[in-house]
Order: structure tokens, then C-alpha cells, then sequence
């Protein structure tokens, strides 16, 4: 018989939303257990280099921040499409977030005061740190931001929060199961009472009964072939949430390419490089971005970034390789001293991989998928739409700040800043509890994936799971990337429809015993690939721009008839999602408008004939 | 290039424990930049399916990769096999708990060791969200940092005498962070706090210094220079307390 284990808080994932709800379920005194494929410290948001948003307005070129100016850039990078109150309680509560973290042990980077030089568009300027400001939480540059507000620990800042996060949770008595799969939700139809996991070290199945569930498993960017994020970015999380039939997934189209993963290898090097004074250049080892984005050049907000880089590499000003064509960036002039400690993770990433000296060579780069800005959506308690219990919070969910272009910065902000509001609000789903765990319907889960299982070790399919989870990689990035038109999505979607058949009838090569990774994969398989149709669907019927969603055969952002989020379910036995409308806020404190970067047309709300607006 | 590689890997799985760990050979065609990350999923996704390694943010960031490569420890994400020669020995990391091939479980062993040092900042301040943040010394945060950038790879571990003799040895991991800790004015704990939790043969005082623990770290911590100054540190701690008694 499978293990059973009973909590009252279960959040499925131990990055940084992940712990920072179960310390405050934990710290209410309600027993508190996370799931992770990794050892907690191993999670993605360890990899995050560059730093947090917090209004501080410590450093010189951050005075006058306030929350109002970052949620001013958070709305114009999200392009209109974030929900306007979940923004607005985000920049608010931001600069407490990251006092407690200061106060729990990150050693943010403080004011130094006195005159210093820094670089911007590869040159140099000089500011003057005030002597009162000294000891204070400093802040670096960053794309769309109108104020230097992100705050950052050299460039190992996702590494250092990380930790305090997990120092912290150790504290607070938090049980973290680690190399633990969740692979299935428990829910009667209404009521989500847990979930079906499979240990990674012994591949047996266990059974977890909650009270509440949180859905805190991260991004979901391995359906693409290039990508920064983990090996583990499978989406998870998202995939059983679609599984009920019931929970829907928001914005799935709107995936963040960020333009500085290097090539080969898609790792990224921060934007804090471009933030700190790095430039990017082409072929001709000329610079390029002032030419289409005069006023913020390299800092335009991402989406821009890589789409004009795109569009420079298309132009032929690329430089060819044996692994496509890619662009240069330069930090060279910041110096040895400053490469050397605010961004020596990306020295390192140079040396190591690349065999690239940052400090007298450039890095070749080019835009890599980055982000998911889509995911379980929530409303602004980060309750999941569809099933009581059933929260989410961090990268995995659809809380909805970041719209269809997440800022960096914003992300590792919105991890411990949703940890604390989602936490409070499963505190009081917690305190308004009784239990009620239907034994039936967890063994029927159970025998399912063990079905399941049981299927692809000794059933008779034919399909491989690593070549099919190739395959939809290759679909993704050649029909889903940063362009999107209406034949290369569809040629998309009909492939991914032809894969999602297929992965129904896999065979494992191998035994499937213990810690295996190709079942795990095989497992995931057929979730990874329904992602990835709610990405292409949501992507093919919004025919429109925005953010980081471009369509070339309708390159206007059109705010009349798409000021909306979509919505992605999955029925059960469907070979395909239904997708639905919300309006993209409910509050409009900042009204659409021109975002001041990035070019293109809007069809405004009032305008009511599409052809003559877009004229 | 397009050399001919030749890999030996550890076969073992403690789910089987009928079949006895035994060296298996792969061949593999060498390509342009490839790493042990590369080498290793190709051999997976093109021979053996059963094969058993970890990787997770292949950058070398988390620390997941570690074994033992050509008999020394270090991380498979960041290895090129083009510094490697073309037979190439993989064996797990050593120390800590087999879960399969090349796969240990060193997370089990960090959060028991976070536990036991109690990795935390220790105050009795309360946090007030309406106040601004402490100040501290912009160095000082830094000097923090470059002890914290510890990825809890086992490496250092690996490659410890001690640790081989005595189960229950901190590390050089570990008392890089009770050094972390020491250095924070954030924390109240002091040396006799310390000394409590690090003042014994599993602890300081087991380290026989000979730093192969330095050699192997791949982010080049100051291990040296902190466990010399903890050995100092707690030595003088050591005596204060004969003393006293
Ligand atoms: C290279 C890189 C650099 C970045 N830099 C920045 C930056 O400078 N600033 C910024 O703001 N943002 C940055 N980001 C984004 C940011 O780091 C992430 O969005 C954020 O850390 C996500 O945190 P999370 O807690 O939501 O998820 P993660 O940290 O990804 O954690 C997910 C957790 O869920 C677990 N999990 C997943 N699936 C399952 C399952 N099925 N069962 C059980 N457990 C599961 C995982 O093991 C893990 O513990 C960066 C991202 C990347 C890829
Ligand atoms: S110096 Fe100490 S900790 Fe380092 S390897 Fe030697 S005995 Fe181990
Ligand atoms: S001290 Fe170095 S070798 Fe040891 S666990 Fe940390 S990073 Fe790895
Ligand atoms: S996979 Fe993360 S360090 Fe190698």
C-alpha cells in the first residue's frame, strides 16, 4: 500500500512563493509541508542573478521612488493587460517584503556614500550617494524602470534570498520533501483536499491529504527548446491544476524572451549587465538599440528588447555561428573590479561555459526564452478560480501583476510579496476549516497513476517520450517564439494536436524502477504538451499585440477588442482546450496608454472600426 | 574534436540491491562545446534510459551536478569533456547517500547539517514592517555574500579525510556557515554560542587542515582563510572556557 500522509498546508513547490506561504501557515501554527523535485536550495529562484523591485528611493537615481512610480512602470510594462489592484497591493507591500528579508538575513547591497562613476549606453556619468542615505538598501538599473529600484546582492540575489528563505523555513519547522513529484490534485468537483505524489528516490506513489493546497511550482519554460529556466521547469503544477477539468490557467500566450541568454548553451547573463552600463552590438561591432528605441535604448522593458534584436539579426546585421546567428554584448568598459564582484556570477557563466574573458571579449547572445507570465490563475487572495483549497503563488501562477510583459525584477519581487498576502490568505481558508478527506477518491487517483504508470512500463506503445518531448520543443520555438503569425501558429497547433495523440500511446525504454527519469518525463509528457496547446491556441486567437505577444499580421496593440485575459480549461477526456474572457482588471487607476517605448499603433478602447484606427 | 569518448559510469541502484554496483562503458561521438551536461543526457536519451544523474539549472548555480569526474569532484554542468581526456571515469560523490548511478542525496544531508547549526539568523529583535531597514556597512554585506555563495554541491565533503572517517563531520560547508553567521552583526549569537555547536572533533577541532576542500570548492570560497579563522577563533574560545572552569 502507498504512504499517506496528512497536513493541514500543502504547497507543491519549495522556491521562494513556495516557502514563503508555508512560513506563514507555519508561523499561524498550522502544519506546513512543501514538495519539490530538488532540494528546496536547488529550486529555480536560486538561479535569479540581477535583483528585486522595491520602491525605496534609497540610491541617488532612485530619489523620489515610491509605489506609485512602480506601479506606474509595473502597468506600462505589463502593456495594459495585469490586473490593476493586484499591481497596485504588489508595489505596495514590496518594500515591506524586502525589510523582512533584510531583517531575516539577506545581505542586500547598501548606499556607499560619496561621488561614483556608473555607465549608461556605454558611457560614463558620475552620481553622488548622500552621506545620509549610507547603510541603506542601494538599488541598480533595470529595463522599463523609470527609477533605479532594483535591489540586489551582487548578482547572486535569487541565491541569496533563496537561502535566508530556506534558513528561514528551517526555523520555523517547516517539513520540505524533497525528489517529491505531485502528479495529481485530490478534489470531489469543488473542494481540493490534497494530492498524489510520487518519490523520486524510490518512484512509489504516496498520498498527501491538506486542507489546502498551493500551487507554487514555478515557470514552465522547458516546452521551448531554449530556454534559461531549470531542467526542471516542466509546468508541473499548471498541468495537474489543468487535469481537474475544472481550474483554469490565465494569459498562457504571454511568454517572456529575454534578450541575453548566451549562445550556445541558452544560460542567461543578467540584465543587471545592460542595467550597470553593458551595450549591445551587431556584426559590425556597432550598437543598434538607440537607433530603433532613442530614448531608452538597451533598458526598453524586454519584450522590446528581443524583439529588436530580432528584427537586427533578421535585417542582416547578425553574426553567424555553427549555432545561428547571434548578437554581442559588452560590459568590457565597466571594468575588471566591478565585473569581478557585482557581476562575477556572470564572469563565471563566461569562463565556465563559454570560455569567453567578459572583461576583454564580448559574449555572444541572443533572446532566450525566459519567462512565464501565464499560469494558474487566481484571484487577488491568490485563490485558484475553480476549486476552494486550491491556491497559487509565485511564477506558477496568474496573480496577475506582470500582464503580458513581466519587468525584471518584478518576478523575485512578486515570489515573496504573493508568499506573504497568499500566505495570510490560506491562513484564514486554514482557520475556517474542518477537514475533509474523501479516502475513495485519493485511492481512485492513486490506482490511476499507477495505471498509468503500469502502461508504459509493460503496456505496448510505441512512442518515445524523449523524442516526442523534442519534437514539441522544435514546434514551440519554430512556431510559437518571439514573432507569432496566423499560418506559423496553426502549423503549431496541428502539430502539437498530432503530439498530444501520439504521447497517448508511450513505451519506456528503460525498467521505469526508482529514481527514474525517463517514467517522470512520460509522466509529464502529455501535460507538457497540453501547455503547450493552451499556449499556441491562446496565442492563435488573439490577434492582436501586446507585451510580449507579437503578432506580425496584426502588429497594433488592439485595447478594443482585447483588453482581456484568457483563460485556458481543459475538459476532462478533451484532445483539446476551451478557452474563455475576463477583463484584464477590473480597476482602471492608470487608463491604456502609450507605454513610451517600443513603437507600434493602439486601437484605442473607443474607437469602433478597426480598419480606419489601424490607418 | 570529433574525438571518440569513452565513458565509464557507476551502475547501481539501491532499489535493486540484488545486482552488485558494476562499471558500465558508453561510447559517444564528441562534439563542438560539449559539456558532461550534454554527454550525459545524450547517453540517456540515445542508450540507456535508465541511467540515474541530477541536473537542474545546468549553470553551474545549484549545485545539483557534483561527482566525481576523472577521481576528482566537481560540478558535470561546467566540465567540458574537451579538457577531459577521451575515457572518461564518472563515479557518484561519495560521503552522502546513493540514490542511484550517479545520483546522491546531499539534500537530506544539508537540511540535517542547516538544522544542526542552526542556519539562521538568531535575534530577538521583532520585525516591524513600518520602520526603515537596519543600516549595515555596504562591505560588510559583501564580505557576507562571499560566504554565502556556498551551493551545498558536496564537493568540499567529498574530498574531506575527515569527513570519510567520521560521519557525522560538519565540513567544510558547514563551518563556512556558522562563518557566515559569525560574521553578521544581524545575529546576537556569540563565540560561546558557537563554540556550543562547533567546538569538537565534528566541528573545528576535526579538520586536520590539509584544504582539499579549497582545491575542489568550484566557487572558489575562502574555505583556507575561514576555517582558519574559526580554528582561531574557537581555540581561543577553547581555552577561555579552561580557564574559567
Ligand atoms: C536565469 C534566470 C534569472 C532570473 N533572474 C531574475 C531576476 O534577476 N529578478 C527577478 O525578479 N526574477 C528573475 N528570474 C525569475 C525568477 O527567478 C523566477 O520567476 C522565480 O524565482 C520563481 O520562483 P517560484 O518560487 O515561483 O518558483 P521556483 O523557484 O521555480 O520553484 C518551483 C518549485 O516547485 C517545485 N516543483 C515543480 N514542479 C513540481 C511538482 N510537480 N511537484 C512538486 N514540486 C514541484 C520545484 O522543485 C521548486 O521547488 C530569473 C529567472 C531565470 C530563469
Ligand atoms: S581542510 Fe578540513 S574540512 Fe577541508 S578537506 Fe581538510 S579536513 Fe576537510
Ligand atoms: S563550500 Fe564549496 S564545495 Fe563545499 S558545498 Fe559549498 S560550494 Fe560546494
Ligand atoms: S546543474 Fe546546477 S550546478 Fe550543475
Amino acid at each position: 500500500m502507498q504512504e499517506v500522509i496528512t497536513t493541514d498546508m500543502l504547497c507543491i513547490g519549495a522556491g521562494l512563493a513556495g516557502e514563503r506561504v508555508a512560513i506563514e501557515t507555519a508561523k499561524a501554527g498550522f502544519n506546513t509541508i512543501c514538495l519539490s523535485l530538488v532540494p528546496a536550495r536547488r529550486s529555480h529562484s536560486a538561479a535569479a542573478q540581477g535583483g528585486m523591485q522595491a520602491a525605496l528611493g534609497n540610491c541617488a537615481m532612485g530619489e523620489g521612488d515610491n509605489p506609485d512610480v512602480h506601479f506606474a512602470d509595473t502597468v506600462k510594462g505589463s502593456d495594459w493587460g495585469c490586473d490593476q489592484e493586484v499591481a497596485r497591493l504588489f508595489c505596495e507591500t514590496a518594500p515591506i517584503a524586502i525589510r523582512q528579508l533584510a531583517h531575516w538575513g539577506v545581505p542586500w547591497n547598501r548606499v556607499e556614500p560619496g561621488e561614483d562613476g556608473y555607465f549608461q549606453g556605454g558611457k560614463k556619468y558620475s552620481k553622488t550617494e548622500k552621506s545620509e542615505n549610507a547603510g541603506l538598501i542601494t538599488a541598480r538599473n533595470f529595463g522599463g524602470t523609470a527609477k533605479w529600484r532594483t535591489c540586489y546582492t551582487s548578482d547572486g540575489t535569487g541565491h541569496t534570498m533563496l537561502f535566508t528563505m530556506d534558513n528561514k523555513a528551517t526555523q520555523a519547522g517547516i517539513d520540505i520533501h524533497d525528489r517529491c513529484e505531485a502528479v495529481a490534485l485530490l478534489h470531489d468537483g469543488t473542494r481540493c483536499f490534497g494530492a498524489v505524489a510520487r518519490c523520486m528516490r524510490t518512484g512509489r506513489l504516496r498520498i498527501y491529504y491538506a486542507k489546502a493546497v498551493l500551487i507554487a511550482s514555478g515557470g514552465f519554460g522547458r516546452i521551448y527548446r531554449e530556454s534559461t529556466n531549470a531542467v526542471i521547469c516542466t509546468g508541473g503544477g499548471q498541468a495537474i491544476c489543468l487535469d481537474t477539468g475544472i481550474v483554469q490557467l490565465g494569459n498562457m500566450e504571454a511568454i517572456q524572451f529575454h534578450p541575453t541568454g548566451v549562445v550556445p548553451g541558452n544560460i542567461l547573463v543578467t540584465e543587471g549587465c545592460r542595467g550597470d552600463g553593458g551595450v549591445l552590438l551587431d556584426v559590425d561591432k556597432k550598437r543598434f538599440m538607440h537607433i530603433y528605441e532613442p530614448a531608452k535604448a538597451e533598458l526598453a522593458s524586454r519584450d522590446v528588447v528581443s524583439r529588436r534584436m530580432t528584427e537586427h539579426i533578421r535585417a542582416g546585421k547578425g553574426v553567424p555561428s555553427p549555432y545561428g546567428e547571434h548578437l554581442w554584448l559588452d560590459i568590457g568598459h565597466l571594468g575588471a573590479k566591478h565585473i569581478n564582484t557585482r557581476l562575477r556570477e556572470v564572469e563565471e557563466i563566461c569562463t565556465n561555459f563559454l570560455g569567453v574573458d567578459p572583461i576583454t571579449q564580448l559574449i555572444p547572445v541572443r533572446p532566450t526564452q525566459h519567462y512565464s507570465m501565464g499560469g494558474v490563475r487566481t484571484d487577488k487572495h491568490g485563490k485558484a478560480y475553480g476549486l476552494k483549497g486550491l491556491f497559487a503563488a509565485g511564477e506558477a501562477a496568474c496573480w496577475d501583476m506582470h500582464g503580458f510583459n513581466r519587468l525584471g525584477g518584478n518576478s523575485l519581487a512578486e515570489t515573496v510579496v504573493a508568499g506573504m498576502i497568499v500566505g495570510q490568505s490560506c491562513v484564514r481558508f486554514l482557520k475556517g476549516e474542518s477537514a475533509c478527506f474523501d479516502t475513495g477518491i485519493a485511492n481512485e487517483q492513486c490506482r490511476n497513476v499507477q495505471q498509468r504508470i503500469h502502461t508504459l512500463v509493460a503496456g505496448n506503445g510505441r512512442e518515445k517520450a524523449f523524442s516526442l518531448r523534442n519534437e514539441m520543443q522544435d514546434v514551440m520555438m519554430e512556431g510559437v517564439g518571439i514573432f507569432r503569425n496566423e499560418l506559423g501558429l496553426s502549423n503549431a497547433y496541428t502539430r502539437l494536436e498530432e503530439l498530444h495523440a501520439r504521447a497517448a500511446s508511450l513505451k519506456l525504454a528503460s525498467n521505469g524502477c526508482g529514481a527514474n527519469a525517463e517514467l517522470s518525463l512520460a509522466l509529464q509528457l502529455r501535460g507538457l504538451i497540453r501547455l503547450a496547446l493552451c499556449v499556441t491556441k491562446g496565442a492563435l486567437e488573439r490577434t492582436e499585440s501586446r507585451g510580449s505577444h507579437a503578432r506580425e499580421d496584426y502588429p497594433e496593440r488592439n485595447d478594443r477588442d482585447w483588453l482581456v485575459r484568457t483563460l485556458s480549461r481543459w475538459d476532462v477526456d478533451n484532445d483539446h482546450p476551451c478557452l474563455d474572457y475576463e477583463p484584464a482588471s477590473r480597476v482602471w487607476e492608470i487608463p491604456p496608454g502609450d507605454r513610451g517605448y517600443g513603437g507600434g499603433t493602439v486601437i484605442s478602447t473607443d474607437s469602433t472600426n478597426k480598419k480606419e484606427a489601424s490607418e | 574534436m570529433n574525438r571518440n569518448l569513452y565513458f565509464n559510469i557507476l551502475r547501481y541502484d539501491p532499489e535493486q540491491p540484488d545486482i552488485e554496483p558494476y562499471m558500465q562503458s558508453y561510447l559517444l561521438k564528441e562534439t563542438e562545446r560539449m559539456t558532461l551536461f550534454i554527454a550525459l543526457n545524450r547517453l540517456r536519451e540515445e542508450q540507456d534510459a535508465s541511467l540515474k544523474f541530477d541536473f537542474c539549472c545546468r549553470a553551474g548555480i545549484c549545485g545539483a551536478c557534483a561527482m566525481v569526474i576523472n577521481g576528482r569532484p566537481g560540478l558535470a554542468c561546467h566540465t567540458q569533456t574537451k579538457d577531459l581526456p577521451a575515457i572518461i571515469n564518472l563515479l557518484p560523490l561519495p560521503f552522502f547517500k546513493l540514490i542511484g548511478d550517479l545520483s546522491v542525496d546531499t539534500g537530506i544531508w544539508f537540511r540535517e547539517m542547516n538544522r544542526q547549526v542552526e542556519s539562521w539568523i538568531h535575534t530577538k529583535e521583532v520585525f516591524d514592517p513600518q520602520a526603515s531597514e537596519q543600516r549595515m556597512d555596504n562591505s560588510t554585506a559583501e564580505q557576507i555574500y562571499e560566504l554565502e555563495r556556498c551551493i551545498e554541491c558536496g564537493c568540499c565533503l567529498a574530498a574531506c579525510g575527515t569527513a570519510r572517517m567520521r560521519e557525522d563531520f560538519l565540513g567544510a560547508a558547514g563551518l563556512n556557515r556558522i562563518g557566515r553567521f559569525l560574521l553578521d552583526p544581524r545575529d546576537q549569537r556569540n563565540e560561546q554560542d558557537f563554540f556550543q555547536l562547533i567546538g569538537s572533533d565534528r566541528g573545528i577541532f576535526g579538520c586536520m587542515g590539509l584544504l582539499a576542500c579549497e582545491d575542489v570548492c568550484p566557487k572558489h570560497l575562502p574555505l583556507q582563510d575561514q576555517l582558519g579563522f574559526i580554528r582561531r577563533k574557537m581555540g581561543l574560545r577553547a581555552l577561555h572556557n579552561l580557564f574559567k572552569r
